[in-house]
């Protein structure tokens, strides 16, 4: 029943999530409210993964694959971030090389 | 067990080439995401949310339960988590249909989002939002059909409970499906506040 508490736990953290939004300071040029709001949901979805899909109890090789999808979600987003970013007349600069 | 977190890898892909057009197209269109982002509901979207894992919930519940062998709870939680599933269903259906109401959604009639209004848009800020709506339909159109996926998985799942088919020993198909479930839950986390609560601090009643 630990598992049940986790949960209502976890369930508070969309609230949360929702008021953090509302008075936080635009720092970063308003990159920090997504960076927040983007944090509590990774942890969410870590305690979904880790507790309610047993991941935690599961064989190595389970565990392998799940880090592999979060790695190539990595690899996906840095390396097209990556050569946006060093296109001329970036963010505007659509399509341009 | 394996075959399955091997199709959520290829799940996890298919999602997150979605989620990288959302941000490539959020950080070139910042204004137009934020505008956009005001066109939602953010209370209907806060409610399925709880909905989706209070859903989770339930259905860790049930793979509990057929690991005890306890037919009757598993029953229940199952058909607790399968209304849930439908209630997130039926609240999306009147999102949509509010949206498609106001000429906002990706088909005929799309292209004359109106200038003035309640849901006004500013004339060089129009190709943005259409960016935007075009990326929140395309991932909660594809998000609400894995949704139902998982719920004909769920009356297929309480079908075979009923009829006995699980014990203690032999209950794969509820944990496997528990794992998509728990998958589109986790999908819609991350949906959620993207697409959402993009212009939640900036005060959602100003426009």
């Amino acid at each position: 029943m630990v598992m049940t508490l986790l949960t209502v736990y976890v369930a508070q953290f969309d609230l949360e999530g929702m008021f953090k939004d509302t008075p936080v300071i635009k720092s970063f040029s308003g990159v920090l409210n997504a960076l927040v709001a983007l944090t509590i949901a990774v942890i969410k979805a870590t305690a979904v993964i880790l507790i309610f899909m047993h991941v935690r109890w599961s064989s190595r090789l389970t565990q392998v694959i799940v880090v592999a999808s979060v790695f190539w979600l990595l690899i996906m987003l840095s390396f097209t971030i990556s050569d946006y970013v060093t296109r001329g007349g970036w963010p505007t600069g659509l399509g341009e090389y | 067990m394996v075959g399955m977190w091997l199709f959520l890898l290829t799940e996890v892909m298919f999602f997150g080439g979605l989620f990288l057009a959302y941000t490539i197209y959020r950080t070139i269109y910042p204004q137009g995401f934020l505008y956009g982002s005001h066109l939602l509901n953010v209370p209907l979207g806060g409610t399925n949310t709880v909905v989706l894992i209070v859903s989770s919930l339930t259905m860790a519940m049930a793979v509990y339960y057929s690991q005890k062998g306890d037919r009757k709870k598993l029953i229940g939680f199952l058909t607790v988590t399968l209304l849930l599933g439908l209630a997130f269903l039926v609240i999306k259906y009147f999102e949509y249909s509010s949206k498609i109401n106001d000429h906002l959604f990706p088909a005929v009639g799309f292209y004359a989002p109106v200038t003035d209004g309640p849901h006004g848009v500013p004339l060089e800020l129009q190709q943005p939002v259409r960016v935007f709506l075009w990326i929140y339909f395309l991932m909660t159109g594809l998000h609400a059909v894995h949704m139902i996926v998982g719920a004909g998985i769920l009356i297929t799942l309480i079908l075979m409970a009923w009829k006995g088919k699980f014990t203690k020993n032999y209950n794969s198909p509820v944990e496997i499906s528990g794992l998509y479930w728990h998958f589109v839950d986790i999908v819609w986390i991350f949906l959620f506040p993207l697409l959402y609560l993009t212009g939640f601090h900036v005060g959602s009643g100003g426009h």
